[in-house]
């Protein structure tokens, strides 16, 4: 082959070891596969099987057809960063989100109509429920944050990121370990821990490909060309380290057999329950506050064309925030056989929490210091700007609802599931719809968005949709958690559960019509994104500049 | 981490930058918001103080208590008891009163009313219905038609010990699959339904051989459910000449029974409840509409 550079073509260690290493694992998942112990886990071990020999094949066949040498960390002086792996997992989150939301819309006719269960197993409420979670936080949203966290940190230590196969790898293993779990569900493989419900091979996998996130993340950062680290990269760092800290604490499992996809996990009773919630409190802290405030400080002065409004404020807040953050667990078990000591712990440490999660609703918002007027005419910053109030309004919540006296309302009724939405809706895919919108053009080289009309749209039903469902969801709580404890005067209880199951079924209507506009919003979203990497590309993107001035 | 040489001044804010720029990302020299520092303060101090007051920091062997003493399970004991406290006297009264004798006192009838409502709803009702009604499998208690008794004693027996199930006093008795253990064949089947239907005056199919289906019924049905079709509360066969029908009246519906035989179950309640709990649900349920 016609060679200009004179470099001798050679298969990388990388390619190398990575081809070998899914050999191995495509071999041994046919055994599995062959001796499984359940239909549902043999499925999975041939998806393994398949998926690591298909791997393979693309390595060789990519290895032919790529030049001798990799990719230059620089072309002309600028670094030539790496945004194939980006594209690939923006994209994905934009089909998982359009899943999720589904899903998620299903669930909520399923509680307003229970007979929409059809008496299917896979589609009963218990078995889509986890899947609407997981498809949501992990990924629609894990998929956001790989895609930003990649852009960000090379965009900001201005170099390429690390890694040929390794990028690569973190995007498709992720999205696989997606596959594998939400197919589980529907199969009804879990391990029923609430946000860690795959099993312990599909966790395995997950270590691994994060392992893999993590290097390729830190290597960026070491091999920046900034003499500082951006806050936005610090906040990735405190979510991806912490998250597999949680991972591996709250998954420690000894499967039944390495045939079956059963595991027991080794802790037990209260104990089991308070790691639970570490790791479950920790994955809202880190995964869907941390990693979304890292998307925050980098897209909102981005966008905005302003400096961010305090540096001072960004450091007390971050370290407040990941100190305080992981002790505030217990608060999702008030009044239960958990140690009263630990249960105040959990509460006071949430009510400290209060501050240092405003600090980043104070930089996110005060960051417009001086562009208020785009708020009017920008639709997109419009969006991150409302998501940065939701996260300031369910920051606040969250430390109230941690109040024992409050929680004794609150707990097990629909206040929680209508706090998580506004937190979820509001905060993490209002901010994420405002990355992906800035995202496309920059990564496809496009002008612009195709079309700011439809991100008009999209805002005003989504947020009417949120509006909807978190305002449902509140009313709909306080009144199952007062039906629930009203004593009538003899002293019996004055409404019977099935009585309060009743009370809820319009406002699980409301709560679904909510959800059908916030779907409907993004799948506006999706038609524009579409449009507009379909459009021809920019010549050149201006690179915007921040107006200021020397210092005199 | 500030660095002078490359400072600017930002002249929306009148604040000067920190003098680092990432991707054109700069970031203000901004002191931290007062009201924020405050509240923050605040929220420690809260803590501080909710620690030295509840039970809060792990030591070795224990936790600190707190200064007023207060811990969760002594606060569920205190509101329970407290609960029995105020219902007492009443629960003392119902307890030591025959049901018959609790319509007599207009203020333990109204206790006891409430008493049986709520633990009707919350132990009856998934099966029986939230008034009593019933479902198709699941008697319905406002009516006066009983598979095993209607009277005080009747409907306090099987509350407390259910029927068809592992309780040695449990109401049991099992009706054979005739279709299913092949005691009938299918035409005969047939025969029975359209007569034990034409009991009850439902219309049957033209050609129905009722005279057959009578003479199958007197040799296999007859035994429980007695020669006039009236059932027999002692065994809990059902009366088959009235309009009342726990599994349906229609002709596949009846098909089904005799073939497979139904035998539902209802747990016995005197292992989950305590006796003035049963007394009340029973006064509840025989005040529905039906009792004898």
């Amino acid at each position: 082959m016609a060679n200009p550079t004179g470099v001798r073509k050679s298969f990388t260690h990388g390619e190398i070891g990575l081809a070998i290493a899914l050999s191995v694992l495509a071999l041994f998942s046919l055994i599995v596969a062959g001796k499984a112990h359940s239909s549902a886990y043999s499925f999975h071990a041939i998806l393994f099987a398949a998926v690591s020999a298909y791997f393979v094949y693309k390595i060789i066949d990519r290895f032919h057809s790529r030049p001798a040498e990799l990719p230059a960390l620089e072309i002309d002086g600028k670094p030539n960063y790496n945004y194939g792996p980006i594209k690939f997992a923006t994209i994905a989150a934009l089909f998982w989100g359009i899943a999720g939301f589904t899903v998620g819309l299903y669930a909520a006719l399923e509680l307003a109509f229970p007979l929409l269960n059809f008496d299917l197993p896979w589609i009963s409420f218990g078995r889509i429920r986890p899947l609407h979670t997981s498809a949501v936080i992990f990924a629609f949203g894990g998929n956001v944050l790989v895609a930003t966290s990649f852009y960000v940190v090379q965009r900001t230590c201005r170099a390429r990121m690390v890694g040929d196969l390794a990028p690569w790898f973190v995007v498709i293993g992720y999205n696989f370990f997606i596959v594998i779990a939400g197919t589980g569900y529907l199969l009804g493989i879990t391990q029923s821990k609430e946000y860690a419900e795959p099993e312990w091979y599909s966790d395995l996998w997950l270590t691994i490909v994060w392992v893999v996130y993590l290097i390729v993340f830190m290597g960026t950062i070491l091999r920046r060309k900034e003499p500082h680290i951006y806050v936005a990269n610090w906040f990735f760092l405190g979510f991806i380290l912490t998250i597999a800290v949680l991972h591996l604490g709250n998954n420690a499992a000894i499967p039944v057999s390495v045939f079956s996809s059963k595991s027991y996990i080794v802790w037990a009773g209260v104990q089991d329950a308070m790691v639970q919630w570490w790791y479950g409190h920790n994955a809202v802290g880190f995964f869907l506050t941390a990693g979304f405030l890292g998307i925050m400080y980098y897209f909102i002065p981005k966008r905005a064309d302003r400096p961010v409004y305090s540096y001072r404020l960004s450091i007390i807040h971050f370290w407040s925030l990941i100190f305080l953050y992981i002790w505030a667990g217990p608060h999702h078990l008030h009044y239960t056989a958990l140690p009263d000591w630990a249960q105040t712990l959990g509460m006071t440490f949430s009510v400290m929490l209060w501050m240092p999660s405003w600090g980043g609703m104070i930089n996110g918002i005060m960051t417009l210091s001086g562009a208020w007027d785009k708020l009017r005419t920008d639709p997109v910053i419009r969006m991150m700007v409302v998501s940065v109030a939701f996260y300031g309004m369910s920051t606040f919540e969250g430390p109230l609802m941690s109040v024992k006296v409050v929680n004794s309302l609150s707990h097990y009724t629909d206040w929680t599931i209508g706090h998580v939405h506004s937190g979820a809706l509001g905060w993490v895919a209002y901010i994420s719809f405002g990355a992906i919108y800035c995202l496309v053009p920059w990564l496809w080289n496009r002008k612009g968005l195709y079309s700011l009309k439809l991100v008009e749209w999209h805002f005003w039903l989504s947020s009417l949709g949120i509006v909807l469902y978190i305002t449902s969801m509140w009313v709909a709580g306080i009144l199952q958690g007062l039906m629930w404890r009203a004593y009538n005067s003899l002293g019996f209880l004055e409404y019977s559960f099935v009585e309060t199951v009743e009370a809820m079924h319009p406002f699980y209507l409301i709560r679904a019509l909510g959800g059908l506009l916030f779907l409907t919003g993004a799948v506006l979203m999706v038609y524009n994104i579409w449009k507009t990497i379909a459009s021809p590309e920019a010549s050149a993107v201006p690179e915007a500049r921040p107006a200021m001035v020397p210092a005199e | 981490m500030a660095d002078p040489s490359n400072e600017k001044l930002d002249t929306v804010t009148g604040f000067k930058t920190t003098g680092h720029e990432w991707d054109g990302i700069a970031e203000l020299n901004q002191p931290l918001p007062r009201w924020w520092l405050w509240i923050f303060y605040a929220c420690i101090l809260f803590s501080v103080g909710y620690w030295i007051v509840y039970p809060a920091w792990p030591l070795v062997f224990s936790a600190t208590n707190g200064v007023i003493g207060w811990n969760s399970r002594t606060a569920v004991d205190e509101a329970i008891a407290q609960l029995q406290a105020d219902r007492g006297p009443m629960v003392d009264k119902l307890s030591k009163t025959e049901i018959a004798a609790i319509k007599d006192d207009p203020e333990l009838l109204d206790f006891t009313r409430a008493y049986g409502s709520i633990a009707f709803k919350e132990n009856c009702a998934p099966c029986h219905g939230a008034g009593g009604g019933g479902a198709k499998g699941y008697p319905n208690l406002i009516d006066d038609d009983w598979l095993w008794g209607g009277s005080i004693d009747n409907i306090a027996h099987t509350i407390a010990y259910g029927v068809r199930n592992a309780n040695s006093d449990s109401r049991y008795s099992e009706m054979p699959a005739f279709g299913r253990d092949g005691i009938l064949t299918g035409a005969q089947i047939r025969d029975v339904t359209q007569y034990v239907r034409s009991l009850s005056g439902l219309p049957v199919p033209h050609g129905s051989d009722l005279e057959a289906g009578a003479k199958i019924f007197a040799d296999n049905c007859a035994s429980c459910h007695g020669d006039d079709a009236r059932g027999d509360q002692e065994i809990g066969a059902p009366n088959l000449t009235d309009a009342i029908w726990l599994y349906g009246s229609a002709t596949p519906d009846v098909v089904a029974t005799i073939t497979n035989a139904r035998n539902s179950s209802m747990p016995a309640w005197s292992e989950r409840l305590d006796p003035t709990t049963l007394k009340a649900l029973t006064f509840y349920v025989h005040n529905l509409g039906g009792g004898e």
